[in-house]
């Protein structure tokens, strides 16, 4: 129906959730923590514990890389939320994701104080150059965490809630709307990319110093923002796991396979698909918040169109309609893309785009419906 | 009886015949001068070279307009062991071709590596230019007469003046009439008459150009002590007058140049987005890899140029075909191959197609080297249309807008005219139906996919024109032809049409007063608000056929 | 069943990262080559990895280096900011490096520093750059702002006789640096703030019409007008165009620009650039035996007759030499004995002059302006007498003429001279 011409049973899919459901602490979800658990535990061992001369180290690239993986897979998560469940395809995320990294840039650049290179102790080194007499108003209460946490939710919140209202108030869907989410964070890279904005411009945000006092160069505080990162990762995906369980989660179902009918069943379909696309925002925001300091950068380019892009394909390589499936994608695509980086700088695309091409025509369920397909098989 | 010569007659006859013959055995002082202070050329420095082309052209001797011709544009050399200066036919090839500087006559040839160049740069060249232009006055081609005059309005010193008004009495072209007027009328403000003030400026009144224009400003500047440039008051309110005519002309036109602007912007849009609109609007599919095919289209010109390095000219135009068919079998494989398994599933053809671009581009890298190509512009799509002083249309975004509206011609005509296109139109509304009436879908969805795949190739001939050639050229354009597509209404030609050029109008109006980026940023959100508004485009696909999901 | 093949995978991932040290080979010392090989800058950077390939290659075929092989280590960083920091913190800590050859971009230089000073790696830059910079963990080979962009704004001012200027840029920090200091320059030199128009545009900026004829207007004021451009990359291409189109030759306002090498002219239609200017401190038309011979060892290394050198290539050169002589001096690859052995090393360059480090982690080079010629090579129309030394903190600038870096006597990237203190730039 609807054209939708996907394999026969794909969308028992709903049932596969229904099944193993039955609680939010499924066989599926507790596999899923356990492995998230082993992470968390074994990150600080193996850095702290071990010594720095044995094999089994783990250094503070790893901890990094580990680090990107794991937020990389919260903004894969958001992106299934509303893809995988509500049909609502949105090639823009990484502009959430991308303002939470900013909102907590900018507390991080306000901590440098008086060490940077010019040493001001207000004004963070690319506005004393721009030769700004004093901070741009919304750069106000930065230097205090609690402010930035609630920006790093609330901004990319409101931006959701404005543009999900207007555009599905409107009722654009489908590829219309994909669009112009690529239209906005288009938009919003170009903004960013002004010197002029108060925002670093081309060259954002760097040279961070200090997190809530906790040296940025040490690796015990790398090792604390992983775990802290695990935490937020294993409570995003739980609280997903709430939504899409619950009764509204059964309504968001409806949406995503047969809009116009659920509609004309009296449910405000509207407010459904706004308030989930808003949630979605605030795990992304979060996800780009936790990502700045790891990787101690924040750039414009974060907002490229091109990353939104890749997140939808993370989505799609793990399987989208399992919440845990897009973190895996997540993962899987971008360790690959490190190591083949790494290990075939010449050629690396070929295989990035054969693996998408791939993917898409013989595992429209992902990598988790190619398991999951072996294991109904039994 | 014998007519002899008498004693007188004879020594007439021998001092007529002396004097007839001596041109052929010895120089005349004239020539020495003249090529003594061309041999000082060899070892100046830029500015000693300027001073030393004055003398020369000032000394009169006939040769000085080819020689000092010669000096701009790079071909006069001297030869390494004797030293001896000649002019060159032609800077390419090896040997190099030599002519005499005294006679003008051929003098053999030499290896390059026995000559140096006489060097010159950008102040020297732009001098030698001035001084040529005198020379070129009297050439029998307007358009060398016109170009020379023009020349010389930059500097009008008292030579150049009485010059100019020698030749304005032998002057048969009514354009270069109206340039040596313009350039008399300008010298005619420094004189001491009011009345040739007051009558110049009259004359001035009706130019556009902005020369003029600074010219009369001056006359009404104020010096510190309150005392203005222009004492006669009459004169002043003449030139005052003058300024803002010419002002208002000048605004008007430059009105018209904005417009073109936004009409060229807008039809690099329309070009673009006409082959997404196909594929997208009729087929359903989202190519991400549309911008890769418009690269292929851009290296195809590079390929083809470099096939026919002698022909410039028309390698533009047999670059068209060729793209067309590289990007439209492009197309068809990747119908083929991939998309025909992903019909009805617009978001993963979105994916797929992504990762094809990837692909695509990689493999142009591998090929070609992750550098740019340089594409080089024709002769006759180079330089700009001059319609006044005031307003230049450049040649190649006006064939390029012309190109595009020809273009668009073509493919409505295929829909609407051809069978091909009643085919394309058909499985486009009602596939089953079409089936059912005997039209082979595969057959026409690879067509479909060719045809809009091949416009994009058609669209980057025009890109490589504009802009690099490189790897990454899709990048640029993929976003701004999907916002076209949506903005006109999926699948409608007209709506990309009007879309892609009203896009274009907007950007370029805004540009001057927001600039560049704050234009850009402007459009994109009224596109997002206009969606709102219209959520399927301004001309939406109608019908139930239409709906997505 | 399913979840158990994602436990199994996810083990093996976080395995995969652990122990994927690769072990370092005995008897190589390893060279690491950070530039782009794909994305917007593999255009530029693509020639440099060749560059210290080549390099490498050579000085193998010499013996090596204290008795070792030398090994390259490329990695592609993709023009992507946050993978510069991911890949050089890889190659220094997994790889471990003795020292980097990379970046282009000032941002994928700034998302490096951190990691460089924190691991005590060391990296040679070789792209001109804006300044206001002097790590203790770099040595910049390209040129700083008064190693090029005063020098093309002096020859314009005196031998060209301009007396306006268009300082045109694309949007981001080594634009808007330079055109601070020469904004502050041409101030000082008496020229009046209406005669300065300042502007910027985005990266890969294609539409110049509207730009062009601003310019052409400014221009057409009855003063001798210029324009200093530091416009980058992509854009240049339009923007020579649309000169050339709207019939602005280099005979009435002459650009001169600081990012278009031969290296950009070969892939652009160069008869729109006629006569226009380039400040560099190489051209691949000047002729010494040194700068021949790099040249045809670089044709036959690239296996490519027509292949171009630029002044970022010969920076390189010059570093990869440096470091070697320093390794040679300080007997070992440590990264703190050969950056203490680097200043005051001399090597010659590629055009018959002499590259020596300065205290500051710069270099002196000579200073040369060219004209554009049809085959894309320059015509050189004025050099500099001598070499200047770079200086890494603007005299122009308020904010840094007290500023000096001194990494021998002061050990501080940016010293004070007026409050005596030493802030930032170094890290504990």
């Amino acid at each position: 129906m609807n054209g939708d011409k996907q394999a026969p049973g794909l969308w028992s899919r709903t049932t596969l959730v229904a099944r193993g459901g039955g609680g939010r602490f499924d066989r599926g979800a507790k596999w899923f923590l356990a492995v998230l658990a082993v992470v968390a535990i074994a990150v600080p061992v193996l850095n702290q514990v071990v010594p720095a001369s044995s094999a089994f180290h783990l250094s503070a690239y790893g901890i990094t890389l580990i680090g990107k993986y794991l937020c990389y897979g919260m903004l894969a998560l958001a992106v299934d939320l509303i893809w995988g469940y509500c049909g609502i395809l949105s090639l823009g995320h990484a502009a959430f994701f991308a303002l939470g990294g900013y909102a907590m840039g900018m507390y991080l650049m306000r901590q440098i104080g008086s060490r940077g290179v010019y040493g001001d102790p207000i004004l963070p080194d690319f506005m004393v150059f721009l030769n700004y007499k004093s901070l741009p108003w919304f750069w106000y209460g930065f230097n205090h965490f609690p402010l930035a946490l609630a920006m790093m939710i609330l901004v990319p919140a409101l931006l959701a809630l404005v543009f999900g209202w207007l555009a599905f108030r409107s009722r654009v869907t489908g590829v219309y709307f994909s669009i112009i989410t690529q239209a906005l964070t288009y938009a919003l890279m170009l903004a960013f990319f002004r010197n002029n904005m108060g925002f670093g411009g081309n060259n954002g945000f760097t040279d961070f110093k200090d997190i809530l006092g906790f040296d940025l160069h040490s690796d015990r505080t790398h090792v604390v923002l992983l775990v802290i990162t695990s935490a937020a990762l294993a409570a995003s995906y739980m609280a997903c796991r709430a939504i899409v369980e619950s009764r509204a989660g059964r309504v968001v179902l409806a949406i995503r396979d047969a809009e116009s009918r659920t509609r004309f069943l009296g449910y405000p379909v509207e407010s459904f698909k706004l308030w989930l696309f808003v949630f979605s925002g605030i795990i992304a925001g979060i996800a780009g918040a936790l990502y700045v300091p790891q990787i101690g950068i924040i750039n414009p380019s974060e907002f490229a169109p091109i990353n939104s892009i890749e997140a939808v394909i993370w989505v799609a390589v793990g399987g989208r309609g399992t919440l845990y499936g897009a973190i895996a994608g997540a993962v899987l695509v971008n360790y690959a893309k490190t190591y083949l980086t790494g290990a075939f700088p010449e050629v690396w695309l070929y295989a990035l785009g054969a693996l998408f091409v791939l993917v898409t025509l013989f595992l429209p369920r992902g990598v988790i419906g190619l398991v999951a397909a072996r294991d109904k098989d039994k | 009886m014998k007519y002899l010569p008498s004693g007188g007659q004879w020594l007439l006859m021998l001092l007529l015949t002396l004097w007839a013959t001596v041109p052929l055995h010895a120089q005349s002082p004239n020539d020495a001068t003249f090529l003594s202070t061309l041999g000082e050329l060899r070892e100046a420095t830029y500015s000693d070279k300027a001073s030393i082309a004055e003398r020369l052209s000032q000394g009169g001797h006939h040769s000085v307009r080819a020689v000092l011709t010669a000096l701009m544009e790079d071909r006069l050399y001297f030869r390494n062991d004797d030293r001896k200066i000649f002019i060159v036919k032609s800077a390419e090839g090896d040997p190099l071709n030599l002519i005499d500087p005294l006679s003008l006559k051929d003098a053999g040839s030499a290896p390059a590596d026995n000559l140096t160049k006489i060097g010159t740069n950008n102040v020297l060249r732009r001098m030698l230019r001035t001084t040529v232009a005198h020379f070129a006055l009297s050439s029998p081609d307007v358009s060398v007469r016109l170009d020379a005059v023009r020349d010389m309005l930059r500097s009008l010193d008292n030579a150049t003046v009485a010059l100019l008004r020698e030749r304005i009495g032998v002057e048969t072209d009514s354009s270069v009439k109206k340039e040596i007027a313009t350039g008399l009328a300008l010298a005619a403000l420094d004189s001491s008459d009011p009345r040739t003030r007051l009558e110049a400026i009259d004359t001035l009144r009706q130019s556009v150009s902005q020369d003029v224009r600074n010219r009369l400003a001056l006359l009404l500047d104020k010096s510190p002590d309150g005392s203005f440039a222009e004492s006669d008051e009459k004169v002043r309110r003449a030139a005052g007058a003058a300024v803002q005519t010419i002002d208002r002309w000048r605004t008007f036109y430059s009105g018209f140049e904005t417009l073109f602007f936004g009409l060229s912007l807008g039809s690099v849009l329309v070009l673009i987005a006409i082959g997404l609109a196909i594929t997208f609007g009729v087929m359903g599919v989202i190519n991400m890899a549309h911008g890769e095919l418009m690269m292929l289209g851009a290296y195809t010109t590079y390929a083809v140029q470099l096939a026919m390095p002698g022909h410039i000219g028309i390698s533009i135009l047999v670059a068209i075909p060729a793209a067309f068919i590289v990007a439209g079998t492009t197309g068809v494989l990747m119908e083929r191959t991939i998309i025909r398994f992903l019909y009805g599933r617009p978001l993963e053809t979105l994916l797929a197609t992504f990762g094809v671009s990837l692909i695509l581009q990689q493999s142009v890298r591998s090929i070609f080297s992750a550098n740019n190509r340089s594409v080089v512009t024709p002769d006759w799509m180079s330089g700009s249309l001059r319609l006044n002083d005031a307003l230049s249309i450049t040649y190649n975004r006006l064939y390029i807008v012309i190109f595009t509206l020809m273009v668009f011609s073509v493919i409505l005509v295929v829909l609407k005219r051809t069978r091909i296109g009643l085919d394309i139109r058909a499985v486009s509304q009602n596939r089953a139906m079409a089936k059912a009436m005997g039209i082979r879908t595969e057959w026409v969805d690879a067509m479909t996919f060719g045809l809009g795949s091949g416009i994009a190739g058609v669209a980057g001939v025009a890109l490589s024109q504009l802009t690099n050639v490189g790897p990454n050229l899709g990048q640029s354009y993929i976003i701004d032809s999907f916002m076209v597509v949506v903005f006109g209404g999926v699948g409608n030609l007209w709506g990309s049409l009007i879309g892609g050029m009203s896009m274009g109008a907007v950007n370029e109006l805004l540009e001057p007063y927001a600039g560049a980026v704050l234009a850009k940023i402007f459009v994109l959100v009224g596109l997002i608000l206009f969606i709102q508004a219209r959520p399927r485009g301004l001309f939406p696909p109608a019908g139930r056929a239409a709906e997505d999901k | 069943m399913k979840l158990r093949a994602m436990f199994m995978t996810a083990s093996l991932l976080m395995a995969g990262i652990v122990f994927s040290k690769v072990a370092a080979a005995q008897g190589t010392i390893k060279v690491g080559v950070l530039h782009s090989l794909s994305g917007t800058m593999a255009i530029s950077e693509t020639t440099l990895k060749d560059t210290i390939l080549m390099m490498i290659d050579a000085q193998n075929k010499k013996g090596g280096l204290l008795g070792k092989k030398l090994e390259a280590v490329v990695v592609d960083p993709a023009s992507n900011w946050p993978l510069f920091a991911e890949k050089a913190a890889q190659l220094l800590e997994k790889d471990k490096v003795a020292v980097v050859f990379g970046c282009w971009t000032s941002v994928s230089r700034k998302s490096v520093l951190p990691v460089f000073e924190k691991d005590d790696g060391l990296l040679f830059y070789p792209v001109q750059y804006e300044g206001e910079e002097s790590s203790k963990n770099v040595i910049y080979t390209g040129a700083a702002p008064n190693q090029q962009a005063i020098p093309a704004v002096d020859y314009l001012m005196k031998e060209v006789g301009v007396k306006r200027w268009v300082l045109e840029g694309t949007d981001y920090v080594y634009p808007r640096t330079t055109n601070k200091i020469l904004e502050a320059y041409l101030l000082m030199k008496g020229v009046k703030p209406a005669d300065i128009s300042i502007n910027y545009t985005p990266f890969g900026f294609s539409d110049w019409q509207t730009r062009v004829a601003a310019i052409k207007k400014f221009g057409s004021a009855g003063k001798k007008t210029g324009v200093v451009s530091t416009i980058n990359g992509d854009a240049n291409v339009p923007f020579y165009k649309e000169l050339g189109n709207q019939k602005i030759s280099a005979e009435d306002i002459p650009v001169v620009a600081f990012s278009v090498g031969e290296e950009e002219l070969s892939g652009l239609d160069t008869k729109p650039l006629l006569g226009h200017l380039a400040a560099w401190n190489y051209f691949e038309s000047i002729n010494t035996p040194a700068n021949k011979a790099f040249i045809s060892q670089w044709h036959t290394f690239i296996k490519n007759p027509k292949r171009t050198t630029n002044d970022p290539m010969e920076a390189h050169y010059i570093g990869f030499n440096l470091w070697v002589k320093a390794v040679q001096k300080a007997k070992t690859t440590d990264v703190e004995k050969v950056l203490a052995a680097l200043p005051g090393l001399e090597t010659p360059n590629l055009t018959g002059g002499i590259a020596k480090v300065l205290p500051n982690h710069h270099i002196t080079k000579p200073v040369y302006i060219g004209e554009v010629k049809a085959d894309g090579q320059f015509n050189v129309v004025w050099k500099s007498a001598g070499t200047v030394p770079g200086d890494a903190w603007s005299d122009y600038l308020p904010g840094s003429k007290d500023i000096e870096a001194d990494w021998v006597t002061l050990n501080c990237g940016n010293y004070n001279k007026v409050t005596k203190k030493c802030s930032g730039q170094n890290y504990k």
